[in-house]
């Protein structure tokens, strides 16, 4: 792989990059994670607020997929821009593209080798030294944790893992064509280099290891309704996870509706047949609904814990029973564009002992 | 006081098609059956969100069977192969939570299967009467 080595931070090396390619006019305008009193997402046009940018700060106050979705649904951005994302922001991005939810043309992607976010309560006052600790894996996020899929497959330029320690040095690993034409006329000291498989694979064991020890202990295939009751019993149906879930996209949620109130016509027939009713009602069917509705595509990005008020730890069920169903059809969501997503296609020759009963 | 015998009842989604006419079919031959399944029609078996099959068992339904065309029969084409592709996603699911997947049941009836429609009725009935109710009724602040 053809890569641009660059003696900066890694965010001043994308900084410096971007600054370049908006004055060679390539590039219309960038969004990525932005830094000013606070981390948040910025589409930015001004090459003056370039300083703003935190590219590769280990935050994820909203997931960038989604965020994409809600700019890019109804028509693509019409002028070339560069996009930072994380992978499972990307991939997120990319399941949102199958759903119809979400236009790529144009977006340049920038990612990196992911060590993970921090949980959204660790944001606040300064928090330049936990991010420069990030690889000592304090406040990271349970999902970031356990999550293997952390090298980004699908962006034009990747950077190897920001750890807080390779400050002075960054390479850009050059991924696609287009990552090439755009580093053209630019930067010309290019090098061959690969990733460094070693510790690539050695983050991945520790990773399996603390995924398979996590799953030990949720053992979510014994909790029958007892369990389920157990884990979502406290919901308190704010649905945070929802709204923060790249993937559940509607405006209009189905258990926001007024089919999903628990108005006379279910709790009479509820108190009719228990003589009691929890409230609020409707928990478990929520979440095993959500379940169902976005397994499948779940890319395990943790932000339905992270924002849970009561620390239900939403996105642990939900990555392992997501493995569970993507293996089911061996679906890995947002691969590849042209891969569709399970419940929207078919194959004539499957599971042909279901139906024959 | 003698015990009532449990009757388990069962949530049929038929499809208006082939299984609801197969179940037509059993009725006007005069087929034996028990009588624990609550029919509803639907256009097609694919009409079945798997929402209605989890909230049927949240509310306490014993058991739910979906029934179809047989693969390659469906009226629009191609719907059953989606349901076919949903139950195993749900039973998987179900499999991963705990939940009891012998509850669930999808079955191709055509519409000349009387008999068939019928068979699977006594044999989900006697298995879902062997398995008892729903443990689901007992839990009160579900």
């Amino acid at each position: 792989m053809k890569a641009l080595k660059i003696s900066k931070s890694p965010d001043d090396a994308i900084k410096d990059l971007l600054s370049s390619l908006f004055e060679k006019q390539k590039i219309k305008g960038v969004f990525s994670l932005c830094y000013d009193q606070d981390y948040f997402y910025g589409f930015v046009t001004d090459k003056n607020l370039l300083n703003k940018l935190t590219p590769t700060a280990p935050v994820m106050p909203a997931n960038g997929g989604k965020m994409l979705s809600r700019l890019t649904m109804l028509e693509p951005i019409q002028t070339p821009i560069v996009v930072v994302l994380r992978p499972c922001e990307l991939r997120a991005l990319y399941e949102l593209v199958k759903l119809e939810q979400a236009n790529i043309e144009n977006l340049i992607f920038i990612s990196f080798i992911c060590p993970g976010v921090l949980s959204l309560k660790e944001i606040k006052g300064n928090i330049e030294e936990k991010v420069a600790n990030v690889n000592q894996k304090q406040g990271l996020r349970e999902c970031c944790r356990f999550c293997e899929n952390f090298v980004p497959e699908n962006a034009d330029l990747i950077l190897p893992i920001i750890d807080g320690e390779n400050n002075n040095k960054t390479t850009i690993f050059i991924k696609t064509e287009r990552g090439e034409e755009l580093l053209q006329g630019i930067e010309n000291n290019l090098v061959e280099e690969d990733f460094d498989s070693a510790t690539l694979s050695s983050i991945r064991e520790e990773r399996t290891r603390y995924k398979e020890k996590t799953w030990q202990n949720i053992k979510t295939e014994n909790f029958g309704i007892p369990g389920l009751i157990d884990i979502f019993g406290r919901c308190i149906n704010c649905h945070a996870c929802g709204r923060a879930c790249p993937i559940c996209y509607c405006n209009l949620c189905y258990f926001d509706s007024a089919s999903n109130d628990t108005g006379p016509r279910v709790y009479e027939e509820e108190l009719e047949r228990r003589g009691a009713l929890r409230l609020p009602s409707g928990t478990i069917f929520y979440h095993i609904g959500r379940m169902i509705h976005i397994s499948l595509s779940c890319v395990g990005c943790g932000m339905c814990s992270d924002v849970c008020p009561i620390s239900i730890p939403v996105g642990t069920v939900f990555t392992k029973i997501a493995e569970a169903t993507q293996g089911l059809f061996n679906y890995v969501p947002g691969r590849d564009l042209e891969e569709k997503i399970p419940i929207s296609t078919f194959k004539i020759k499957e599971f042909d002992e279901l139906g024959e009963a | 006081m003698e015990e009532k015998e449990f009757l388990p009842r069962i949530i049929g989604f038929l499809c208006k098609w082939c299984s609801y006419a197969g179940a037509d079919l059993a009725g006007v031959s005069r087929l034996k059956m028990p009588a624990t399944l609550i029919p509803i029609r639907v256009m097609c078996s694919s009409r079945v969100d798997p929402l209605f099959i989890l909230a049927a068992l949240l509310r306490g339904a014993d058991a739910v069977l979906v029934a179809g065309c047989h693969p390659g029969d469906c009226h629009y084409q191609t719907g059953n192969y989606y349901t076919r592709r949903r139950i195993a996603l749900l039973e998987k699911i179900f499999d991963q939570l705990g939940i009891e997947t012998d509850r669930l049941r999808l079955a191709w009836i055509s519409a000349s299967e009387g008999s068939r429609f019928r068979d699977v009725i006594t044999k989900f009935t006697q298995q879902i009467k062997e398995k008892g109710p729903n443990p689901i009724k007992k839990e009160i602040f579900l």
